[in-house]
């Protein structure tokens, strides 16, 4: 998603910068891996602090630990990726220390992708990704903001695009022009940094319409996306 | 997952079905089962059945329609009651029947001799209710035994019950052959034709009646059977699936074990092909080798033939989709050759990323890489690849192609076509 190189020195760079994090996985191995790749607390700023393999684990680590950021599988046993996210949902809304969900998964199937974003985790990556990336995103969770895999940003557009006829309040439910020109370029495999250059505006405006494009898709449950969602048999 | 859960779970309970009851059952569990179906007590049913008969034997008909249509099943009792019991000063005494049960066997034996009774109006009839009652009483004992073969295979009785239902089937049709004999004697004394007429009817009759019952409980079972074997069917094509593709790519894995490249091909190529198979919707059971006929199928076949020729990743990402058309097989030809460069060029710098999408009537290409990337100018003239396959052939089709590349940032082809038909 990002070039290696640049990402990987800024999380070098950033050691004061520490970030708390549970792994939730059901596999071991792949915990072991993720651990591997990022838990290197001095060099990559991330420290593993607690690690599930069910839904009952998971919501009894998080509430234990309450990490900032929570790597999260899709499908585990005991209702998924989605019921930890609905059982978690008032440390989520915490005013203090929120706890974020940051969605890891093998699985980009739409309905994964589109069912773990709706119940408020605030990124989906998928598991093909480095470690490096890994890093900066959860570093970007862990700031507020939403990180999307390029394949997550063409779903989002697909879902967006599917209509013809334009809803009455196109604040709340459209993309805005600059949110889809975004959206495209992260499908195109564009690093944020990339995007900022190419359309001459600040990374943190990238970051922000991301962020909108999360918002709108976590809110806008009529229109478009629930007759898009209705029609692939999501809801 | 989340969603398909989330399916099942505002799903309709299951159809409540009517089934006999195997436990608690006087006859058939026909009573029994319907009282349970109906949230009745048990001896209503029964009195009705009864009450019935009076209506010349409409309750037997009925009842034997129940026992035949309807399929054995189990519960519908609570707890069966102990012949004996203990008072409170602690002796055992033989439990007094209740009330109810006393009254419906009292029932039972009024409604059959009213229904004799009904019947023996002529004196030349007469003759023929003993053995018809033997036979029904026969055909009773042999359905019956008939249910217990079924359960049977749910419940294994010990020894000695087996003998008990051995018992009950003989003399059930030892009752029928009786029945049947005794109306051949007493028809004996008449005419020969009629004689022989009634005796192979006798016969016929006999054999449905045993018969009967079988065979609809042998094709109810057949169907239930063959549910289960489709379910079988499908968890051996899974297993048979990834034993062919899965465990044999692991072996050739192992073997590769120190040619990396080789390693990522074989798992990404597997990998992408259990994912189709996984996920590939219902219904289109699309052949590998068959053309494709729409963008997004096309764009995803060609991403799928680099990756596994080239050994370079590919993500795709599609929006949207339409049918393939002239000019777009020729961007999708374009694309391939971009898919290619990319792959060959710019592989080391991590996947390649595919993405199309169809907007009105535009149809945008972009295949980007991360490798060092080349300035297009001080390509050599004779090299044809990126001037004629891709730059040149959309040109030739109305469309157009752009080249971006940062030495050391990597390359993006920019494909544009409009499709010929809105």
């Amino acid at each position: 998603m990002s070039d290696g190189t640049g990402t990987g020195s800024e999380a070098a760079q950033g050691t004061e910068r520490r970030v708390r994090v549970v792994l939730v996985d059901d596999h071991r191995m792949f915990r072991t891996g993720v651990q591997a790749e990022i838990g290197r607390t001095e060099v990559t700023g991330v420290e593993v602090v607690g690690e599930a393999a069910d839904v009952d684990q998971a919501v009894t680590v998080i509430t234990a630990t309450r990490p900032e950021v929570v790597l999260l599988d899709v499908h585990l046993p005991g209702g998924g990726g989605v019921e930890v996210l609905r059982r978690c949902a008032s440390l989520m809304a915490a005013a203090e220390h929120p706890v974020r969900f940051l969605a890891l998964s093998v699985s980009d199937a739409a309905e994964d992708v589109i069912g773990v974003i709706r119940g408020g985790a605030r990124g989906y990556v998928t598991k093909t990704i480095t470690g490096t990336d890994l890093v900066d995103s959860i570093f970007r969770v862990q700031e507020g903001d939403a990180v999307f895999s390029p394949r997550l940003a063409g779903f989002v557009l697909d879902a967006f695009a599917s209509t013809d006829a334009p809803p009455v309040d196109e604040d709340l439910d459209r993309l805005t022009q600059r949110e889809r020109e975004v959206l495209r370029l992260i499908a195109r495999g564009y690093a944020y940094k990339e995007i900022a250059k190419q359309l001459f505006i600040s990374v943190k405006t990238v970051e922000s319409h991301v962020s909108a494009v999360l918002r709108k898709l976590q809110l806008s449950n009529r229109h478009e996306l629930t007759r898009w969602a209705t029609a692939r048999r999501l809801v | 997952m989340s969603a398909a859960a989330r399916v099942t779970d505002i799903d309709e309970p299951p159809v409540r079905r009517l089934y006999r009851s195997a436990d608690g059952r006087w006859l058939g569990g026909v009573a029994r089962g319907l009282a349970g179906h109906l949230g009745l007590p048990v001896i209503w049913v029964r009195a009705f059945f009864v009450a019935l008969m009076l209506a010349d034997g409409l309750g037997a008909l009925l009842y034997a329609v129940f026992w035949i249509v309807v399929p054995l099943g189990v519960g519908g009792r609570s707890a069966p009651r102990p012949v004996f019991e203990t008072t409170p000063d602690g002796r055992r005494r033989l439990r007094k029947p209740d009330r109810g049960q006393v009254f419906a066997l009292v029932a039972l034996a009024l409604g059959i001799s009213a229904f004799i009774g009904n019947l023996n109006v002529d004196k030349q009839a007469g003759r023929y209710i003993w053995p018809s009652l033997l036979i029904g009483v026969g055909v009773v004992l042999v359905w019956r035994q008939a249910d217990n073969a079924r359960r049977a295979s749910w419940t294994d009785p010990d020894r000695r019950r087996r003998v008990l239902q051995l018992v009950r089937g003989l003399v059930g049709v030892a009752l029928v052959g009786t029945g049947l004999a005794v109306f051949l004697v007493v028809r004996g004394s008449v005419t020969q034709l009629g004689t022989a007429l009634t005796a192979a009817v006798a016969v016929l009759t006999g054999i449905a009646l045993l018969a009967g019952p079988w065979l609809v409980r042998m094709s109810q079972d057949l169907s239930e059977e063959r549910t289960l074997r489709i379910r079988a069917q499908e968890r051996a094509e899974v297993a048979a699936h990834v034993h062919d593709s899965v465990l044999h790519t692991l072996t050739l894995i192992q073997r590769n074990a120190d040619d990396p490249g080789e390693v990522r091909r074989l798992a990404r190529a597997q990998e992408r092909e259990l994912r189709n198979w996984l996920y590939r919707p219902e219904g289109t059971g699309k052949e590998e080798d068959e053309e494709p006929t729409t963008l997004a199928e096309a764009v995803k076949r060609s991403a799928a033939e680099v990756e596994d020729k080239h050994g370079v990743p590919l993500e795709v990402v599609v929006v949207g989709d339409c049918p393939l058309d002239e000019g777009l097989g020729a961007q999708m030809q374009a694309a391939r050759e971009a898919m290619v460069n990319a792959a060959k060029y710019g592989g080391e710098g991590g996947p390649v990323q595919v993405f199309a999408e169809v907007e009105g009537r535009t149809v945008f290409v972009s295949v980007k890489d991360r490798g060092p990337g080349f300035d297009l100018d001080a390509v050599p003239a004779d090299r044809m690849g990126v001037r004629e396959s891709i730059i040149g052939r959309m040109q030739r089709n109305g469309g157009s192609a752009r080249l971006r590349s940062v030495p050391g940032g990597g390359t993006e082809v920019e494909l544009e076509m409009e499709r010929a038909d809105g």
